[in-house]
């Protein structure tokens, strides 16, 4: 057999409390394409970045043809030979096309200390002809469509392909996800074009598309590589098998402990619009039912999260509380009528990192704790242990740093904020996204215990599998509408492909 | 994802680019509605004479504010070249006298300062604001020790008539001078890799990594080359009122940051031009000139400029895209 172009051996990577890697190998051969598939949280777009440079793995190595590498920053695995089209786009608006494609690498047009403007863009027109993209290459990218960029940031990695004199390897980071079905095509015809010069790394949602360009296929899980296999051998489902590796979903997501829903209407949205996110949502939220929406990226369903919970004004509808309507023009006013977000960026949203766990959770409910103006700091810690206790928060104490818990304990926290606050309805945005399995399971018996006390839950799901196994009834959302609702009761779930066919 | 994001084909956005143009324009009609003097040559001549000093300084700190940082510096940084040229043209101080040669040393030096304020704020990660605050203030402190408290009068007056006196074509000297300066920062915003890089920075420091630029490398540069702009301004400012002390560039900073940004440039980083501080330079310097003219007081001069640029801030900023304002 020879010698794989590009290979990793055992390599393993932590963030703070989850290990996003562990103990990964795979290889890539010559002119093969790769796919890398998994859930979310997997360790797909850890493993890239290691290879690009982004991130350093905490122990293994990286092999090009059999010699070991490191790889410290992006700019030394061009050198090597790897380039990267990032998940979240980094083609920078404020630049030209031609500007970005060679961005870092304006060596090869500087004569005596000044670029050719006329040069760089004549190279930039022959590489954007590559993935017959039809723009000036001098235009800014602030003035072209999504989809363009996209196009100019494959550009640019394919841009390695003639600069480079060896082999190279090409990752694309979930590069379809934004493009329509035209431009995924053309993307398969050109890796295949360039399959005699180039080697790719291929990450995307959609199993199909993966099955359809790749010629070997490694599945991950919770960081670990679980499967490798021959694309031609596999199937949608036996990779489906493979990326959730268990069977008995209904116990993972304590679906025997489903309430019933009460006939109280907790929270009712009619005709909700927001320009350009969404239109016309109409919907009844009861007491103690799990609502899950699913969608894909750009359905709106994080827009509508987000309006419901008052962070953003609708442009027209009304959304009432209690059959009360109500007009939120801040986040405070939605606490104040009892509904609440967990934001699916925790660090950034969700939490507080330098205050305390006690802190934090009580930071939505501060006037309950304050008398005089003057913050009864007993009462707050005792409500704080209350609540450690009850969500057996893992802290060292309730005056700990929030930062320094585990991604699930933090969420936890999180969740104990709102509970304090007294909300009536809780709205999870990807609620267990980063954090590892055991704390996943967590969340959802927490998410039971709140509907069995009457909370109601909107959920939007960090995968389609957690949508069905947690949710009540389950609108899909596409393009801004809701295209289908379904309901969900315990046993009579309905069937990914489903929601799938009203997703895209 | 059809929709077409097309930013800077809008009304707004086009208005945007072309508003301070715009401003310096209806400005320039309204004062010489008022007085008619305003358009006579000589009025000119002192408008561009009033702008030379101020537009070597705007050079520097456009640069530094397009990365998205901001720099406090300029008035010790001014002081400490202003000293050290003075210092080194005859004078009645020292007994140096090497007449031009302490242009370029005073360049060398403010450079070398502002390789300092980079180092500091990229190596010890402290923010460029309070790093160039600090090192301003230290500036100002040596050069009012280097003079104990005095001043050094310049005897030399053909240095004082080649920086910033001296005629040709009837236009001083100094607006010559500033005239290259803008030249120079032009070639290196538009043809040069620093600024290229410096635009990507400023736009987007993680891509900017990713793409492979050396970000401290390039930050550090960059408050270097601001830093030899006001090393030239400081030599001019030196020519022009033939002294070297401690406080000659006194409010030029509020000035040269006002200027910057009434030109539109963003203080997020990014977006902007030098070419963007040439006419925010001149709407500075009109509306001072105007308020002189209509003779209105001076302290009353200094609270409009800086009601102006809170006005210029809330313009030209796109705050429906900030989530949060610090």
């Amino acid at each position: 057999m020879t010698e794989p172009v590009l290979e990793i051996r055992g390599v393993s990577k932590s963030f703070p409390g989850v290990k996003a890697l562990d103990n990964v190998s795979f290889a890539i051969n010559k002119g093969e394409v790769v796919g890398l598939i998994g859930e979310n949280g997997a360790g797909k777009s850890t493993l890239l970045k290691v290879l690009n440079g982004v991130y350093h793995a905490d122990e293994g190595g990286i092999f090009v043809d059999g010699k070991p590498i490191s790889i410290s920053s992006p700019r030394q695995a061009f050198d090597s030979g790897i380039a990267m089209v990032f998940q979240e786009q980094s083609v920078l608006p404020t630049l030209t096309v031609a500007e970005n494609i060679f961005l870092g690498r304006e060596e090869e047009f500087i004569r005596l200390g000044l670029i050719s403007r006329k040069r760089m863009n004549a190279a930039a027109a022959k590489e954007l002809e590559k993935v017959h993209l039809n723009v000036d290459p001098a235009t800014r990218c602030a003035d072209l469509s999504f989809a363009d960029r996209q196009m100019v940031e494959i550009a640019k990695a394919l841009s390695l392909d003639s600069r480079i004199n060896g082999h190279v390897t090409i990752l694309l980071d979930e590069p379809t996800s934004v493009l329509e079905k035209k431009e995924v095509d053309l993307l398969f015809s050109i890796v295949k074009d360039l399959k005699a010069r180039a080697s790719f790394v291929f990450i995307s949602h959609r199993i199909e598309e993966v099955l359809e360009i790749s010629d070997r296929v490694y599945v991950l899980r919770d960081g670990k590589c679980v499967k490798e296999l021959e694309a031609k051998d596999a199937t949608v489902k036996d990779l489906h098998q493979h990326m959730v590796g268990r069977q008995l979903h209904h116990e993972y997501y304590r679906e025997a402990r489903q309430a019933t829903p009460s006939s109280e209407v907790v929270l009712e949205s009619k005709g909700l619009v927001k320009d350009g996110a969404f239109a016309n949502i109409s919907f009844a939220l009861h007491a103690g039912e799990v609502l899950g929406i699913a969608g894909v990226i750009g359905s709106g369903r994080e827009d509508l999260a987000r309006c419901l919970a008052g962070h953003t004004k609708p442009d027209g509808g009304s959304i009432s509380i209690a059959g009360r309507a109500v007009r939120f023009s801040a986040a405070y006013d939605a606490t104040a009528s009892g509904v609440g977000l967990v934001p699916a960026e925790r660090k950034v949203e969700g939490l507080v990192a330098p205050f305390s766990v006690a802190e934090n959770m009580t930071l939505s409910a501060l006037p309950k704790f304050v008398s005089g103006g003057v913050i009864r700091f007993a009462a707050e810690n005792a409500v704080a242990k209350q609540w450690i206790d009850r969500l057996k928060i893992k802290t060292p104490s309730a005056a700990t740093m929030v930062g320094s818990l585990s991604g699930g304990n933090q969420q936890k926290v999180v969740l104990a904020k709102w509970r304090i606050a007294g909300v009536k309805v809780l709205i999870l945005d990807h609620p267990t996204r980063g954090i590892d399995v055991g704390a996943k399971e967590d969340v959802y018996e927490l998410i039971r215990d709140m509907t069995a006390e009457g909370l109601a839950v909107i959920l939007l799901g960090d995968t389609l599998e957690e949508v069905i196994g947690l949710s009540n009834r389950i609108l899909v959302m596409k393009d801004g509408e809701v295209t289908a609702s379904f309901d969900a009761p315990p046993g009579a779930k309905p069937a990914q492909v489903d929601l799938v066919s009203h997703m895209v | 994802m059809t929709a077409a994001v097309k930013s800077g084909d809008t009304l707004t956005g086009r208005w945007r680019r072309w508003a301070p143009v715009a401003v310096l324009v209806g400005l320039c009609i309204f004062v010489g509605l008022f007085d008619f003097n305003f358009f006579s040559w000589s009025n000119f001549v002192r408008i561009m004479n009033v702008a030379a000093i101020p537009m070597v300084i705007c050079m520097g700190s456009t640069f530094i504010i397009l990365m998205g940082s901001i720099d406090l510096s300029a008035e010790g940084v001014i002081a400490i070249c202003a000293v050290a040229a003075s210092m080194l043209v005859a004078n009645d101080y020292t007994g140096v006298a090497i007449g031009l040669w302490s242009v370029p040393i005073a360049i060398v030096i403010g450079g070398a300062i502002g390789l300092i304020n980079g180092a500091v704020h990229v190596k010890l990660r402290i923010p460029s604001f309070m790093t160039t605050l600090g090192i301003g203030f230290a500036g100002i402190g040596v050069a009012t020790a280097i003079l104990g408290g005095t001043m050094v009068r310049i005897t030399d007056n053909g240095f004082r008539n080649d920086l910033s006196l001296g005629r040709v074509f009837d236009i001083p000297a100094a607006v010559w001078i500033a005239a290259v300066a803008v030249g120079v920062a032009w070639v290196i915003q538009e043809r040069m890799r620093i600024g290229r890089w410096l635009f990507a920075i400023g736009t987007d420091e993680a891509t900017a990594r990713n793409a492979g630029i050396p970000v401290e490398r390039t930050r550090m540069l960059i408050f270097g080359i601001a830093g030899m702009f006001y090393g030239l301004a400081g030599a001019l400012s030196a020519a022009q009122i033939g002294r070297g002390h401690a406080l000659i560039a006194q409010d030029k900073l509020f000035t040269a940051i006002t200027a910057v940004v009434v030109g539109g440039t963003a203080l997020s980083g990014g977006v902007g031009s030098v070419l963007n501080s040439v006419i925010g330079v001149f709407i500075v310097v009109v509306l001072n000139n105007g308020m002189v003219l209509m003779g209105i007081e001076p302290y009353v001069q200094k609270g409009v400029q800086g009601l102006l640029i809170i006005a210029a801030v809330a313009l030209a900023l796109d705050r429906s895209r900030l989530d949060v304002v610090k």
